[in-house]
């Protein structure tokens, strides 16, 4: 299939415009993701195209319109519900969590609750503590949602993509340093499955596990360290809930090694998951203890200096990999 | 609009329904039958039955945590409804949702809801799907003198009034907020003027009067239908019971639940009254109906409790789609 360069943000305005267009149940709904097109410029031409019934522009009221969403979606409309901020999605806890996650569980498999929030997580452009947050682990420690967190363009469109026509509830983070970057995006129709983990870099010597923003460290800190005569392997797992442990353990039984990179705050984070997980899994595999490296248990701080001691980076990944095999 | 003579028996079998069936529930709970909590309808009788009736079966309600009332009056089964109280593998969720979560999409019924206004975004979003598709269909918030203080209301009757979203808030003031008077909490106790600062209609009447709350529901799911946007409907009305079963009650000013129980104020003795002095039924026919309505619980009653309990698989099923 032909492949196009497009940014990160070009591939969820495809996917949203093209399964607006399949499927008339879809629309977006949120905080100026119509007539101004979104704030990220994701919902681009979508209003122009499609009306102000299936581009809603809302108040600020996270809370409201996050349950109306999840109305819609009871109702049979399949809604993308933009959440400008993971931090504001603070205020939308219960229609996220206590109605949407468990609708399908508690009324015994009568209804599915087919909503996607889509929503920005991630630090690193001095936004401060309340635009700045990584809280894909509370998500992820809800049953009855699925977390997807794409790291490139290709990820973006087609995970967005089936996320949209999946039937559960999906919060779908994306990465406020990722909206500008470029990647291969095929041309025509194709997806990506959910759950599925995605080996982005092959190598032998040791497995690092990063999600979003991460994983781009990551690769970058691999080429370093292939001119020190280490190669590593990136695995995605793309899709944080449920997590693809299958493909992890994979490589981790090859490499024997694992480091977990994840942006959330430390304690109780995703990496801590990961690691039990793999612990579980690959434990007597293991050549050494799993490492995690992750951003320090801080609110995240304006200054630019101590924004970038706070959350991990290529330098700290490299370290982190070097201390396998020193 | 006036309801027909057989509307109004009918209205009067399930508000009958709903009482005998709440007693029923209750009993079970005192014998540990059920488990968890469970939240009693009683009294309230007259609003689910008055608004439901206005309704078509397609069109969409949101319940509470006292919900068995909304559901009976939607036309819910009280088979599976007992099942569900006691956790049978044949309820209406399968055991997996209770007294609290009990829901019957089928007929438009959204769900009981745990969280207090829960319900409130749900129905104004199923409202949206109605407004969406056009298709002539209108939702009902069910809701509670407690749960209007949420601030969840104020973002949907927004949303709703700009986009004139076909929904109905009906607003069961029952004087109760959990274990408190709700008027501790009003800063004005004129619940009307919730609706002002959105623009659309909102009336206060005799929740009590199931006529009333029919005629009032009437007119409100005709706003909505013909894209008028939504009306605040305000039922007062009076929590006989406790806000659980095992409530001390020790908050509540002795002598006031009897002054609801008298044939002027209790919703199902004064309809009855009604109907009897308005020759629309004679008391031979309602003791039958009374006769029908114990023998239908009896059956849901002996159904649940011949139900099965969920097989440990049932643990796994339904989380995901």
């Amino acid at each position: 299939m032909a492949e196009r360069i497009i940014e990160y943000r070009e591939a969820l305005n495809e996917a949203l415009l093209e399964e607006m267009e399949r499927d008339l149940a879809v629309f977006i709904m949120g905080e100026d993701v119509g007539q101004y097109g979104g704030v990220l410029k994701i919902s681009k031409g979508i209003y122009e195209r499609f009306g102000e019934k299936r581009a809603v522009d809302t108040p600020i009221s996270e809370n409201g319109f996050t349950a109306i969403g999840v109305g819609a979606a009871l109702a049979g409309l399949r809604p993308v519900v933009e959440l400008m901020y993971i931090d504001f999605a603070c205020l939308a806890m219960d229609p996220i969590v206590n109605q949407a996650a468990k609708a399908r569980y508690m009324f015994g498999g009568k209804t599915s609750v087919p909503i996607v929030f889509r929503t920005q997580g991630g630090g690193g452009r001095g936004n401060a503590a309340q635009h700045s947050q990584s809280l894909e682990a509370w998500y992820v420690h809800v049953p009855g949602l699925i977390v997807i967190q794409p790291s490139t363009p290709r990820d973006a469109k087609g995970l967005l993509k089936s996320a949209i026509r999946d039937d559960n509830p999906v919060i779908f983070i994306e990465h406020k340093l990722l909206y500008n970057t470029k990647g291969a995006v095929p041309e025509g129709e194709w997806t990506i499955p959910i759950g599925k983990a995605d080996v982005k870099r092959v190598g032998n010597h040791i497995t690092v596990v990063a999600t979003s923003r991460m994983v781009l460290l990551a690769l970058s800190a691999a080429e370093k360290l292939a001119e020190e005569g280490i190669e590593v392997e990136v695995v995605d797992p793309r899709t944080l809930k449920p997590l693809d442990i299958e493909t992890i353990a994979t490589s981790v039984k090859k490499t024997h090694r694992l480091l977990v990179v994840n942006e959330g705050a430390r304690t109780g984070g995703f990496a801590a998951e990961v690691v039990t997980r793999a612990y579980e899994e690959v434990f007597d595999y293991l050549d050494a203890p799993i490492v995690r490296l992750t951003s320090e248990d801080v609110p995240l701080p304006y200054s630019g200096a101590l924004e970038m001691a706070a959350i991990p980076s290529e330098e700290k990944i490299i370290q982190a990999v070097r201390g396998f095999f020193s | 609009m006036i309801a027909h003579d057989d509307t109004q028996i009918e209205m009067y079998r399930k508000m009958l329904l709903i009482r005998v069936f709440e007693e029923q529930a209750r009993d079970f709970f005192m014998k540990n039958v059920m488990r968890g909590s469970t939240h009693m309808y009683i009294g309230q009788e007259a609003i689910a039955v008055g608004v439901c009736a206005a309704l078509e079966q397609n069109d969409y309600i949101t319940s509470t945590h006292r919900g068995h009332g909304h559901l009976l009056a939607k036309g819910g089964n009280p088979d599976l409804m007992m099942a569900e109280l006691l956790g049978k593998a044949n309820g209406y969720c399968k055991g997996k949702g209770g007294s609290m979560h009990i829901a019957d999409l089928s007929i438009g019924n959204l769900g009981a809801n745990g969280i207090v206004g829960g319900g409130i975004g749900l129905a104004t979003g199923a409202a949206f799907a109605c407004y969406y598709r056009d298709d002539g269909r209108v939702a009902v918030s069910f809701f509670g003198d407690g749960a209007i203080n949420q601030g969840v209301f104020y973002e949907c009757a927004n949303m709703a009034a700009l986009w004139k979203l076909p929904v109905i808030y009906v607003c069961e003031r029952n004087r109760f907020a959990e274990f408190s008077y709700t008027d501790r909490y009003f800063a004005d106790s004129d619940l009307t003027k919730r609706a002002i600062p959105f623009g659309f209609p909102a009336v206060a009447i005799d929740g009590n009067d199931v006529l009333k709350v029919y005629e009032t529901a009437a007119e409100a799911v005709k706003r909505a239908r013909i894209g008028q946007g939504p009306t605040l409907i305000v039922a007062n009305t009076y929590r006989i019971m406790g806000h659980t079963i095992g409530d001390p009650l020790n908050y509540r000013i002795k002598g006031e639940v009897e002054t609801w129980q008298t044939e002027e104020r209790d919703p199902i003795l004064r309809f009855e009254k009604h109907l009897i002095q308005q020759e629309i039924a004679s008391i031979e026919q309602l003791q039958q109906i009374k006769a029908d309505v114990h023998q239908r619980i009896e059956h849901a009653a002996q159904f649940a409790l011949n139900s099965p309990e969920p097989p440990p698989s049932a643990l796994w099923e339904d989380i995901y789609a």
